[in-house]
């Protein structure tokens, strides 16, 4: 589904993905782990399409496009979708709109017919007790005074709601307490199938203590520095990132 | 560029040709204020860049123009004329103005209650002289402006609306002032007078609309006086030609316990301007005034409030936003006044803009004096574009960038448009709107 290939990337000219390769089947659940700057982000954010990066060498192959040849919104037509680290408030702009201009994008770029509005809060409705996303908060403005917890439900609502083939979490779990952790993991495993791809960007292995991912990739400036089964994790969790940095080096 | 005195003539031309036109009402109080608006306007001060008020906003292109003074009446319009202009579902009380005149064949108020005069100021003129002699005058300077000194010098007609003691008037009115290009552009200079004598109850809607690109120079003196815990609920939405000319001056007087809540959509004109004045005479009243400026290219949006609280304990909220694309200019310019005397003021004044160009400017100037020591009061102002970061957020989601602008505009100018209760008119609003951003489409593109 996903093919990446000695990618290399800039920002301000400074080199922070230095030829990453990463293969991804449909049904697959991928974890990217490292430190800090090793460029988790940044790779999350070019898959997206995300402005700011400058992609210097390597191909980037997704269900046979060349996915950086598409802009933003063309790559959430193929179904990419990013999970945001910090999901970006929209004052004024409610939140089941947002929802329903969003599926409909999606579907008109696909030649489907369009949501109806009764269908759609149904359809809204089902999605959001699957995350345990208050209902109160699909009237209200998009991630405007929403907690750390709601907004990233609400991602995972999108996520829901949009069925994509390749979702990509960036630090979903970053700023959520155990209970909202669990919650939000409990609707990612739901969207498990055996025709998405999942890849989670991750600092910590404490939300794969609830996804249980099929592959673990070690990033460290910049490239994959190793990979390996779920066990990785542990060891990862045991001796920190210090000792595969030294390793990678050497 | 004029010279001072070619821009005098171009003021004082008109009051010889206008001569004719406002001989038909002869009272002694209104010929003595025509009189003095008239001597005032040899030696007003011309609206130029050395006063504060008029810094940013420039009068020449006015100036540039030959106007002539309306001299007829609009008759022969029918209601099919109008129809595009209308309001579905509002069951409004409505009345028409054309060019300033009142069009008596397409009103539709005669079930009105008792105790509700709305209509032609010309025609209270000759049948009750005796209430317009009490209110005329009292909430407008003739003689501080030389706009208001040329409205008044030349008056005609207007909106009256008289509503007595204790009267609720359950249906909104809805005053159509319709402007129509003839073979050579119009002076149209309407006078309106609003009286809600204490308790009365009331909704307004003004709507300023131009048939095609009709040429103009609208110069409106509206006076409103509230008595004692009298409400008005005020829209005005602005939606003239892309040639119009539009200076609406408005003077609020508001007694104890009286509230004012406005929304005004300024959303047409190619120089567009809004003066409200506002002064409270007792204790206890509300004043509430919202706006929303959408320009692009070639267009000026200017909205002036000033509010005097030189009495205690009233309250004045003012919230005002803006969104400037392609080449549109606005000026902001609001200015609280708390006298000494006026202890316990709760006052704030709010002005944020959305600018989607490079080109757009904006001028805004809120300002709060303040001489009494006991008050809540606050201003700001913002001038921001939209963020990048939202603009990603909603691409990743399946929705084009024209498409997330205009969401987001929407969204900005929402916490305006909630401020609408009637529901015909914030959908007729709304899509207003939404066809200016998609009109201004490809100006969005090049941010």
């Amino acid at each position: 589904m996903l093919s990446i290939k000695n990618l290399k990337a800039n920002v301000d000219d400074k080199p922070i993905l230095n030829g990453l390769n990463l293969e991804v089947k449909p049904g697959e659940v991928h974890a990217i782990m490292g430190p800090n700057g090793s460029g988790k982000s940044t790779l999350a954010h070019i898959l997206a399409g995300r402005d700011g990066y400058d992609v210097t060498d390597g191909a980037v192959i997704y269900r046979g496009h060349n996915l950086l040849d598409l802009s933003t919104e063309e790559r959430a037509h193929q179904g990419v979708f990013l999970a945001m680290q910090y999901p970006v408030e929209l004052p004024g702009v409610n939140n089941m709109t947002f929802l329903r201009e969003s599926l409909n994008a999606i579907r008109r770029a696909r030649g489907e017919a369009e949501i109806d509005a009764v269908n759609f809060i149904k359809l809204v409705r089902e999605k959001a007790r699957l995350v345990h996303l208050d209902e109160k908060l699909l009237k209200r403005n998009v991630n405007t005074g929403f907690s750390g917890g709601e907004k990233k439900r609400n991602e995972i609502l999108q996520m829901a709601l949009l069925e994509p083939s390749m979702a990509i979490l960036d630090e979903t779990d970053s700023g959520l307490d155990i209970d909202a952790l669990r919650i939000v993991a409990e609707g990612i495993n739901a969207l498990r199938s055996p025709e998405r791809a999942i890849i989670l960007v991750t600092h910590y292995q404490r939300l794969l203590d609830y996804i249980e991912p099929d592959h673990i990739h070690v990033l460290a400036k910049g490239e994959i520095v190793r990979s390996g089964d779920k066990s990785l994790a542990r060891l990862l969790e045991e001796k920190g990132y210090g000792w595969i940095e030294q390793e990678a080096a050497a | 560029m004029k010279s001072a005195t070619d821009s005098r003539q171009w003021f004082t031309q008109f009051l010889q040709q206008g001569e004719g036109a406002t001989a038909a009402e002869q009272h002694a109080w209104l010929n003595q204020a025509r009189d003095t608006a008239r001597s005032a306007m040899q030696s007003l001060p011309l609206p130029g860049k050395k006063q504060e008020a008029w810094r940013y906003t420039s009068i020449e292109e006015i100036l540039a123009h030959e106007f002539e003074p309306v001299s007829a009446d609009f008759d022969a319009l029918q209601t099919e004329d109008v129809d595009n202009w209308l309001l579905p579902e509002t069951k409004a009380y409505r009345l028409v103005f054309a060019n300033g005149r009142f069009v008596p064949a397409l009103r539709n108020f005669d079930d009105l209650p008792e105790g509700v005069t709305i209509g032609s100021l010309r025609y209270a003129l000759s049948h009750d002289p005796v209430s317009l002699a009490i209110w005329f005058g009292q909430t407008a300077n003739h003689t501080e402006h030389i706009f208001t000194a040329l409205n008044t010098a030349l008056i005609n007609d207007g909106l009256f609306v008289h509503i007595k003691r204790d009267v609720i008037l359950e249906r909104p009115i809805e005053v159509v002032h319709l402007n129509l290009g003839l073979d050579k552009p119009q002076l149209i200079q309407p006078r309106n007078l609003l009286v809600l004598e204490s308790g009365a109850k009331a909704q307004l809607i003004e709507r300023y609309e131009s048939s095609g690109e009709s040429v103009y120079f609208y110069n409106a003196v509206s006076e409103i006086t509230l008595e004692e815990n009298a409400i008005l609920q005020h829209y005005r939405l602005q939606q003239e030609s892309r040639k119009a000319y539009h200076l609406q001056q408005s003077f609020l007087a508001q007694a104890a316990h009286s509230q004012y809540r406005s929304t005004y959509l300024a959303l047409g004109g190619k120089w567009a301007r809004h003066n409200l004045d506002v002064s409270f005479q007792a204790e206890g009243a509300e004043c509430e005034t919202n706006g929303l400026y959408l320009v692009g290219d070639k267009q000026l949006s200017d909205q002036h409030l000033d509010v005097k609280h030189s009495r205690p304990r009233n309250a004045s909220r003012h919230n005002y936003k803006g969104i400037l694309h392609g080449s549109g200019r606005a000026v902001f310019d609001g200015r609280i006044l708390v006298d000494r005397d006026a202890q316990q003021t709760d006052a704030h004044l709010s002005n944020k803009n959305l600018l989607l160009s490079r080109n757009a400017e904006i001028d805004t100037k809120p300002q709060l004096e303040i001489y009494a020591d006991d008050v809540k009061c606050s201003h700001g102002t913002t001038v921001g574009q939209l963020e990048p970061e939202q603009l990603f957020y909603m691409r990743s989601r399946g929705i084009d960038t024209i498409t997330a602008m205009k969401m987001l505009c929407l969204g900005f100018a929402g916490e305006i448009l909630d401020r609408i209760e009637l529901s015909p008119l914030r959908d007729h609003t709304e899509k207003q709107i939404q066809s200016l951003l998609a009109q201004a489409t490809d100006k969005l593109g090049d941010v």
